[in-house]
């Protein structure tokens, strides 16, 4: 399992990095975002949506997406 | 109009003599027009120094006036930050959540308006960022209903449209609507009960203490009358122009999240975001274009936060612009804007490897 370390960034670079990591990832895998921007909160499940892909979790700063295809 | 107005209407209204007559009438036709505007009568009407004090001003008072009911101001999640620091400051406050477009849940809305000890609700006419108009007549029923007066902050709207009735109270400002700074509009139904926060003062029922900005007034109102002669050309105008910058931009750009309702909606506000693109950047690069737009995304505010509305919309925050057409906007101005957005946005996402 990924995990990008996004801490002290600020919006839109947790999201930059998540899609930059996501061509590595295989369908069905799943790669957890540390990110402790405010816009995060919103920017990371909005991604989800627009790209379709799976928002498993958001919590603690910390957002889990599993890559549907 | 405002310089005429400092010459014959410097005096104090509330004085009997000549000049002081002169600045009544002046004062009460100002009223009058204002009023009419609104839909309410001139003595339903107060003038506060802005719309903010209207907001502080109206909530404080219509919340105060129901204390021994309750303390609780039910509003939607996307009212504009005056409403959303007035009702905190107020009491306690029960929030009202938003669907995608940014329109209040009329269920859930319904649901807090009924519970126990509620004073207040107060619910805007259209969203000030993204447009999308709420469902004021649906909720005026509601509060009736349950015997809640309801607070419409109608300031995105005056001047450009009008507000359904029912509601108890209403607030504006009128350099929104072209109008001078310093000129707010607080409307309260007759029958509706208020309790002013401030020390007793005879001006505008204790509502708007001190000496009245009469020239602010008068111009506000001769800005209002030409606002409203021309707004049903201008909404057909800028209605046609949203719609065609809504298509463009949707077909001209990649991963561009166009926001708000596409309808039923104010007629000259579009708002969008663009994925992988910072705002402040975008913001930028416009204004170098000649464009000023405003933006919600968080590294464009003061406090690094991103807008509340489109946070609660749960729409994307970063990349976000806000065009609004003024009543000088011109086809060449949107179509050019349409024409050169594609090239900045595919810039700034170059220069992040996107």
């Amino acid at each position: 399992m990924t995990t990008l370390d996004c801490r002290g960034m600020l919006c839109p670079l947790p999201v930059i990095r998540l899609a930059q990591a996501f061509p590595d990832l295989a369908v069905g895998d799943t790669i957890t975002v540390l990110a402790d921007d405010p816009a995060a909160a919103t920017d990371i499940p909005a991604w989800c949506r627009m790209r379709s892909q799976e928002l498993v979790s958001a919590a603690d700063n910390q957002y889990v997406v599993r890559k549907l295809a | 109009m405002l310089l005429q107005a400092l010459d014959s209407g410097w005096a104090d209204p509330a004085r009997l003599h000549h000049e002081g007559r002169t600045a009544r009438l002046l004062l009460d036709n100002a009223r009058a027009v204002l009023a009419e505007a609104v839909g309410v009568r001139p003595d339903e009407l107060y003038l506060t120094t802005s719309g903010t004090a209207a907001i502080h001003t109206g909530l404080a008072a219509l919340t105060a006036a129901r204390r021994r009911i309750g303390t609780t101001v039910v509003h939607s999640a996307v009212e504009h930050s005056a409403v959303l620091h007035a009702a905190a400051a107020a009491g306690t406050t029960t929030e009202v959540g938003v669907d995608s477009s940014g329109r209040v849940d009329l269920d859930a809305f319904a649901t807090a308006v009924q519970a126990d000890g509620v004073a207040l609700a107060t619910l805007q006419s259209a969203n000030h960022e993204v447009g999308t108009r709420q469902p004021i007549a649906r909720a005026s029923e509601i509060c009736a209903t349950a015997g809640v007066p309801l607070l419409v902050d109608a300031a995105a709207s005056v001047g450009h449209e009008d507000v359904p009735a029912g509601w108890s109270a209403l607030t504006a400002s009128a350099h929104k609507w072209g109008g001078p700074a310093g000129v707010g509009l607080l409307a309260v139904r007759k029958g509706t009960r208020l309790a002013s926060a401030w020390p007793v003062d005879e001006r505008e029922d204790g509502l708007s203490p001190g000496y009245p900005n009469l020239p602010a007034a008068l111009a506000a109102a001769a800005a209002l009358q030409a606002r409203l002669r021309e707004a049903a050309e201008l909404d057909k105008q800028h209605r046609a122009w949203i719609a065609e910058l809504r298509q463009r931009l949707a077909a001209d750009i990649e991963d561009v999240e166009v926001v708000g309702d596409p309808d039923d909606r104010l007629p000259h506000i579009l708002t969008f975001s663009c994925l992988y693109v910072d705002g402040e950047a975008l913001v930028t690069a416009l204004d170098a274009e000649g464009f000023s737009v405003s933006s919600g995304s968080a590294c464009t505010a003061s406090t690094l936060r991103p807008s509340h509305v489109l946070a609660a919309m749960g729409v994307l925050t970063h990349g976000n612009v806000r065009v609004s057409l003024a009543r000088t906007s011109t086809y060449d101005e949107v179509d050019r804007f349409a024409t050169v957005l594609p090239g900045l946005v595919r810039r700034i996402r170059a220069e992040v490897g996107m």
